[in-house]
């Protein structure tokens, strides 16, 4: 059951127009790879929009995000403009990083993005600097970090949560377990029955939570994130997702069962959504009408990725360090 | 001999380090300490190069750490990244092969892969050196891993003024820098710095002008570099000393023009000779002005094995004076 009661209708109206610019962008996204009009290797994203929606949703743009290298839904759902996003992830001169990250390093602090990272469980520990120094600023932010249940089998999640909450940093970990860690499923490589037990046993206030359901994981986000700003310390939350379209691109998701997978289709968070607005007496064209506008920001982002330049080559002696290298 | 009234005072190398901080914090409130058992309540750091800042600056900024390397230096990355200029204390060189994800995918690379749009202005302090019998997980000189890495600052001083300058010029560079400390030089005495000394990163010093050969080295190579220096002086030999301060990014010109003058080079490290950072520099000195060299540069390191823990062995595993003299005579002929 969905627990609508739990956000008002401006919320759940934001949370749908955030999930459904990332449902449309990772289609469009596997659509021009898989038409050879993008080279690049992809982490769908599809099945876990409504989690990284209902938690940007409340937290402010000033906010901190470090995610991974699946992080295409975090990325949108904290703001960064569709365009620039696009750019970088077709590595042109017009991305959020002159093309020198691409789609696993996408960052743009102006919307609080500070870090994607390409190795599992390494955002951990530097959240925790970003929380550091909002802890020692004063200045009310709170840092969200997203990784997968995988990540919580390697040392940095424990070392990295165990310090955040000795120092009750400002930090929300949010675990996106969508039960499988590339191609092994959770039940063979954690020895716990759930991560929020392994937050628990490092002291940490930690919750379970169906992420795909917008009402409960917009509560437990605005809860974290109201306690962490109190000065209370960190949050764990396990939001329950599943990823309907494997690891990478390419990847058949032949190890998932198939009954498992046409469940968790059966429970795809976005048609559910969607009813819900509907429930709320939002009007089928007012939802539409959410819908078209996306569709216009994703037909301008992707052809503006398209038409923008390569970097130049020389581009690689700038930004090692302060200064440029010598040819 | 009376102590004349100008003669500086002379002072530890940890004191020198002690003082860098406590300048860099005093000018800097976004300076800030991490590392396990730094703060005085837990002894000021194992070799006290911390003592007496919790006390002045607060527990908030010099923060003891459990012993994690990881999130250590993760800490520090991210708070690098907004504005802070961490000085995170990795208590052993050795210790770094847990935090290298750290250091390496995102302490070097963030500044790059960001497209200019973030820094990462951190400093790793660590120290190392055999010698002492710590054997072989205390005592390694890894400044060859770090300095392979792009992005990246390696600094290692080799007296106690240099180290008050580069330190403090470390903590206030942009860039990630690894600064490597030397554990039996903690307690080597030199004159004291100025309260305004600096070094600036990447600029080498010659501490001892020569005309026949030039030695190379860096932070605990530099001591046994005089020493050899004075003994192959009773031989007519005059050797100019070169102290990089910097390993990476290294200060070519100076070496260059040294090595041009003397037309013959011996590197020196304290750490494994083969595929050391000696390789490289010699390797530059060779491309840029093989035909006038009298004969290959030469390279004196320590033996490829694990640093050995019995003082025989490590001995006679550590690079020493008399390897260096014996090089410069094979090199003159």
């Amino acid at each position: 059951m969905a627990s609508t009661d739990m956000a008002d209708k401006d919320v759940l109206v934001d949370i749908f127009t955030r999930a459904d610019l990332i449902m449309q962008s990772d289609i469009k996204f596997r659509q021009m790879i898989g038409a050879g009009q993008l080279q690049i290797v992809y982490y769908p994203v599809r099945g876990q929009e409504v989690v990284s929606s209902a938690m940007m949703a409340a937290v402010n743009q000033d906010d901190y995000l470090v995610t991974i290298y699946r992080g295409l839904h975090d990325q949108l759902a904290k703001g960064i403009p569709s365009k620039e996003l696009w750019a970088e992830f077709a590595g042109k001169v017009t991305g959020t990083c002159k093309g020198k990250g691409g789609p696993m390093h996408i960052t743009h602090p102006a919307t609080g993005v500070m870090v994607t990272t390409g190795i599992v469980g390494s955002g951990i520990p530097i959240a925790n600097g970003l929380g550091l120094a909002s802890q020692l600023e004063k200045d009310g932010k709170v840092t969200v970090c997203c990784f997968g249940d995988g990540a919580t089998n390697i040392g940095a999640f424990h070392e990295g949560l165990n310090m955040a909450q000795i120092w009750k940093l400002p930090v929300i970990f949010l675990c996106q377990n969508n039960l499988y860690g590339e191609h092994t499923h959770m039940r063979d490589t954690t020895g716990s029955a759930s991560i929020k037990q392994r937050g628990e046993g490092l002291g940490m206030r930690s919750v379970q939570v169906n992420g795909n359901d917008a009402g409960a994981m917009y509560a437990a986000a605005k809860e974290a994130v109201e306690y962490a700003r109190a000065g209370h310390g960190p949050t764990l939350i396990e939001a329950m997702t599943f990823r309907f379209h494997g690891h990478l691109l390419g990847d058949t998701s032949h190890y998932i069962p198939k009954e498992e997978m046409e469940q968790a289709k059966k429970d795809d968070p976005m048609p559910i959504l969607r009813q819900q607005l509907l429930d709320l007496q939002i009007s089928e064209a007012d939802i539409a009408a959410i819908e078209a506008k996306n569709a216009a920001i994703i037909a301008e982002a992707s052809q503006f990725a398209l038409d923008s330049d390569y970097p130049p080559g020389d581009e690689y002696r700038i930004d090692v360090l302060d200064v440029e290298i010598a040819a | 001999m009376s102590e004349t009234a100008e003669k500086p005072k002379d002072i530890m190398f940890a004191q020198a380090l002690n003082m860098a901080m406590n300048k860099a914090m005093a000018d800097d409130p976004k300076v800030i300490l991490l590392g396990e058992d730094i703060a005085d309540k837990e002894g000021g750091g194992v070799f006290k190069v911390t003592a007496g800042l919790s006390g002045t600056y607060g527990t908030d900024r010099v923060r003891s750490t459990p012993i994690s390397e990881q999130a250590i230096v993760g800490a520090a990355v991210g708070a690098a990244l907004v504005g802070y200029k961490p000085v995170a204390e990795i208590m052993l060189m050795n210790f770094i092969t847990v935090a290298m994800d750290q250091i390496v995918n995102h302490a070097a690379k963030l500044r790059f892969m960001s497209g200019g749009q973030t820094s990462v202005p951190l400093t790793i302090r660590t120290t190392t050196g055999a010698g002492t019998g710590l054997g072989g997980q205390h005592s390694d000189m890894l400044e060859a891993w770090l300095a392979h890495v792009p992005g990246l600052k390696v600094v290692a001083a080799s007296n106690p003024q240099d180290a008050y300058g580069l330190l403090y010029s470390s903590i206030m560079d942009d860039n990630p820098v690894i600064f490597i400390e030397n554990t039996p030089g903690y307690f080597v005495k030199g004159p004291a710095p100025a309260a305004d000394h600096t070094v600036p990163l990447g600029k080498a010093s010659i501490p001892r002008e020569g005309t026949d050969i030039t030695l190379i080295g860096y932070g605990s190579s530099i001591s046994r570099c005089h020493a050899a220096a004075d003994k192959l002086a009773e031989d007519g030999i005059s050797c100019e000393i070169v102290d990089l301060r910097t390993i990476a990014p290294f200060d070519e010109e100076t070496v260059l023009k040294s090595v041009a003058k003397t037309k013959a080079a011996v590197v020196v490290h304290e750490a494994v000779r083969s595929f050391g950072a000696g390789a490289e520099i010699s390797s530059r000195i060779h491309e840029e002005l093989f035909s006038d060299l009298r004969a290959p540069v030469g390279r004196v390191g320590s033996g490829y094995a694990p640093v050995p823990f019995s003082p025989t062995i490590e001995k006679a595993w550590m690079f020493s004076q008399d390897d260096i003299e014996r090089e410069v005579h094979k090199i003159l002929g």
